[in-house]
């Protein structure tokens, strides 16, 4: 890619991601939570493949750290779902942590937590179908 | 009323992707435009007249909402169409590299 | 028990999450522990079966109770119907995962096999247990994706070819059954299953309730492969490895599609005897077009797939007449008998195709061959496989002392009490069909001379040769459950728990 997109990439990524995680966070309060935020930051990071270039070792190596993310995410969630059948009314999803006044960015019990751990979840999803097919393209040809 | 005959008119443009057109990356998209149709279709179902976003704002006191539930409906709807758009598309690049060609009336090994 | 409920969901999605992590530093990790939790699923399902038979068990997601009386939390439903249908689904995923330590070698990427297993598995089970419409959706839709990665996993040409067909009507149909499920949300603001049969009995003279029952009807219709929806399953059910091509055809199109028709046709809606006329009549139409095409057939795996076409449209008659009578207010018990006949007929087909398409992937894997020209005279080196293929086979062309006679007869006994003569006469001729060509299959396979390619064949190894000596003895087995004291145990739970459709408000609104 040419000079002026790697330089406007260079400058642009840090701020979609930094947007990502505050579409992450403030998910009970503004509309987004999860999933937008994580295709967000998803698609910082496809922007820095598609403006450098792909080296596909480099990228392997990628694909399978963002594998082993993804399903670390995934039993994240169920180890936050779970811990709701030992506290309080003893049923999977409980709301277990204290809710705090409306409006507050720390408050609604877990929800804050599903949405971060969703965010990575699909970040990481993202990432690893997108790397699959680039890595899929350069080992053929 | 105009507004779902407008949605209508967006599936049929869909499924005519799907239906006549002869590259597979058109048929993909085809299908995807029928999604888009289909989440319209239904985020206008939960409209209520004259109601506001359905967001708790610590300044604004609003009593009349449109109907958030059928929005929740469509956030994970436009999660599984991603999902199969996905496995659509991966499942193309590894045809066009076993059977040389794009075209769907060539890729007919399958008989009888 | 209560409280358990969720484990059908949890304990598969977590095996398919842990796998990757884990089956980098041992190998064995992903056969164990999806065998494990097969295992302690059905244990389960049993459980429920000894402890509960007649009540309906309620879980309520996040225990949020209703509000002025209107239910608005997710609700997970085991009720008979259920809780037969989670027996089939897990019992047939236990066989087929044993089935496949040994077949699976033949391919690359092991471990990514078992994930999608469990992950079409966890699907299922939600798609059986849930309580509202959209709930359903989403779990049908996690089962279909998988079953598309699934069809497609050795990638050669043909399975490509099948898996993007495959893809596409499934898309389609989910698009149909998003927009019945959006036209429910519209006419009655509620979403969860009972809610919207009280709700709908007030509609039931109007166009909108006949309008949906019709988009249901070809969305779940597509899923279930009856005719004119049935294009993509010769394909798809021939070119997949031969442990999912029984998951698929045994299991997935009974538990997307059948099940979900007979829930909401018995349990949602009100019956309306054009609907039912409708829906036998497409199960009239699948039964004869599939066992036409199936004469005409030389590839194993494609006859047996027309054969499910076939045996799919059995148990739409049996559920068809059953809402024929009751719509007619006709006497109750036909109706009993003939949805009794369509459930018994669900059991011995999973069992009995599960069978035949596992016999047909262990002649592909000790001989590489699926040509019915080609191949012949594998009695005497390959005895295990033939009794087997012999016993599924006459268990589905519905020969005594095989359990496919006994539901095939009370699905015709049913039609002639209820004075449908024509598709009682229809049923018995496909079944004489049905056995031509079976019989057809066994002469090619076993008893002709054997030609030259195959001399150096062997019988094939233990796991998948147990696998299939222990559904063969079930086809035997099963038709114990005509007997009346088992039957009062495992089928008229369900057979009660549909015919009660005011049995459901009771529970849930108090």
């Amino acid at each position: 890619m040419t000079i002026i997109v790697k330089t406007v990439t260079k400058i642009i990524v840090g701020v979609t991601f930094l947007y990502g995680i505050y579409i992450i966070s403030h998910g009970h309060l503004t509309p987004g939570g999860g999933f937008a935020g994580g295709a967000i930051i998803a698609g910082a990071f496809i922007l820095l493949v598609l403006a450098f270039g792909s080296d596909v070792l480099k990228l392997k190596a990628r694909e399978e750290g963002s594998s082993t993310f993804e399903s670390l995410a995934i039993l994240g969630f169920l180890l936050l779902s779970i811990i709701g059948l030992f506290i309080g009314a003893k049923v999977f999803f409980y709301n277990y942590l204290p809710k705090g006044t409306v409006g507050e960015l720390i408050s609604a019990g877990v929800i804050p937590l599903y949405n971060i751990v969703v965010g990575i979840e699909v970040a990481a999803a993202l990432i690893t179908i997108f790397l699959a097919l680039v890595i899929y393209k350069e080992e053929e040809s | 009323m105009l507004v779902y005959l407008l949605c209508f008119a967006l599936f049929l443009t869909g499924l005519y992707g799907v239906l006549a057109q002869r590259n597979i990356i058109k048929i993909v998209i085809g299908l995807s435009i029928m999604e888009f149709s289909l989440f319209l279709f239904m985020v206008l179902i939960g409209y209520v007249r004259l109601g506001d976003a359905p967001i708790l704002v610590n300044g604004k006191e609003q009593t009349v909402f449109v109907d958030p539930l059928p929005q929740a409906m469509i956030l994970t709807a436009i999660v599984i169409g991603l999902a199969t758009n996905a496995m659509l598309l991966a499942i193309a690049i590894r045809i066009f590299r076993k059977y040389g060609t794009f075209d769907v009336r060539k890729i007919n090994h399958l008989k009888g | 028990m209560n409280s358990l409920i969720p484990l059908f969901v949890i304990l598969p999605l977590a095996a398919a999450f842990l796998t990757p992590l884990v089956s980098r530093f041992l190998g064995f990790f992903p056969k164990s522990i999806s065998l494990l939790v097969y295992a302690t699923l059905v244990i389960l399902s049993i459980l429920y079966f000894r402890g509960f038979g007649e009540t309906t068990l309620l879980y309520k997601a996040g225990g949020w109770e209703p509000v002025n009386g209107v239910p608005i939390a997710i609700y997970l439903v085991l009720d008979g119907f259920s809780a037969l249908m989670l027996l089939i689904i897990n019992f047939i995923a236990f066989f087929c995962t044993l089935y496949s330590i040994s077949y699976i070698k033949k391919f690359t990427a092991e471990p990514n096999f078992y994930v999608l297993l469990c992950l079409m598995v966890a699907g299922m089970n939600g798609v059986v247990l849930s309580g509202d419409l959209f709930n359903l959706y989403v779990f049908l839709e996690v089962a279909s994706i998988a079953s598309y990665a699934l069809v497609a996993f050795g990638v050669e040409k043909e399975e490509l070819e099948a898996s993007f067909k495959y893809q596409v009507l499934g898309g389609i149909a989910s698009l149909i059954i998003l927009l019945g499920i959006g036209l429910v949300y519209w006419t009655t603001s509620t979403l969860n299953i009972d809610d919207v049969s009280q709700i709908i009995q007030g509609y039931s003279g109007n166009k909108i309730a006949l309008f949906i029952q019709i988009m249901f009807i070809v969305g779940f219709g597509l899923k279930a492969a009856m005719v004119p929806f049935h294009a993509w399953l010769p394909d798809a059910h021939s070119s997949a490895p031969s442990p999912i091509s029984s998951m698929l055809s045994g299991v997935l199109i009974k538990a997307g599609g059948v099940y979900v028709l007979i829930r909401l046709f018995f349990n949602m809606f009100s019956i309306t005897y054009e609907i039912a006329l409708t829906i036998t009549t497409l199960g009239v139409l699948s039964m004869l077009i599939g066992g036409i095409l199936a004469i005409g057939q030389w590839d194993y795996k494609r006859l047996l797939a027309y054969s499910s076409i076939s045996q799919v449209g059995y148990i739409s008659i049996g559920m068809g007449i059953g809402m024929m009578v009751l719509a007619t207010n006709a006497n109750r018990d036909i109706a009993a008998l003939a949805l009794f006949g369509g459930l018994f007929h669900m059991i011995n087909h999973a069992v009995g195709k599960g069978l035949l398409f596992m016999t047909a992937g262990s002649v592909e894997y000790a001989t590489g061959i699926r040509d019915l020209n080609k191949l012949g005279g594998l009695i005497k080196k390959m005895p295990i496989t033939s009794s087997a293929s012999f016993g599924g086979s006459m268990s589905i062309s519905g020969l005594p002392p095989f359990s496919g006679f006994f539901s095939k007869l009370v699905i015709i006994i049913a039609a002639i009490q209820a004075h449908y003569y024509l598709v009682a006469f229809l049923a018995a001729g496909m079944s004489i069909v049905t056995l031509s060509y079976f019989l057809r299959l066994q002469k090619n396979l076993f008893t002709v001379k054997p030609k030259s390619e195959i001399e150096q064949v062997k019988e094939v190894p233990f796991a998948m040769s147990f696998s299939m000596v222990f559904l063969g003895v079930m086809c035997i087995a099963l038709s114990l459950l005509i007997i009346p004291d088992l039957r009062e145990a495992v089928i008229t739970p369900a057979v009660n728990a549909l015919f009660e459709n005011s049995n459901y408000p009771v529970t849930i609104l108090k």
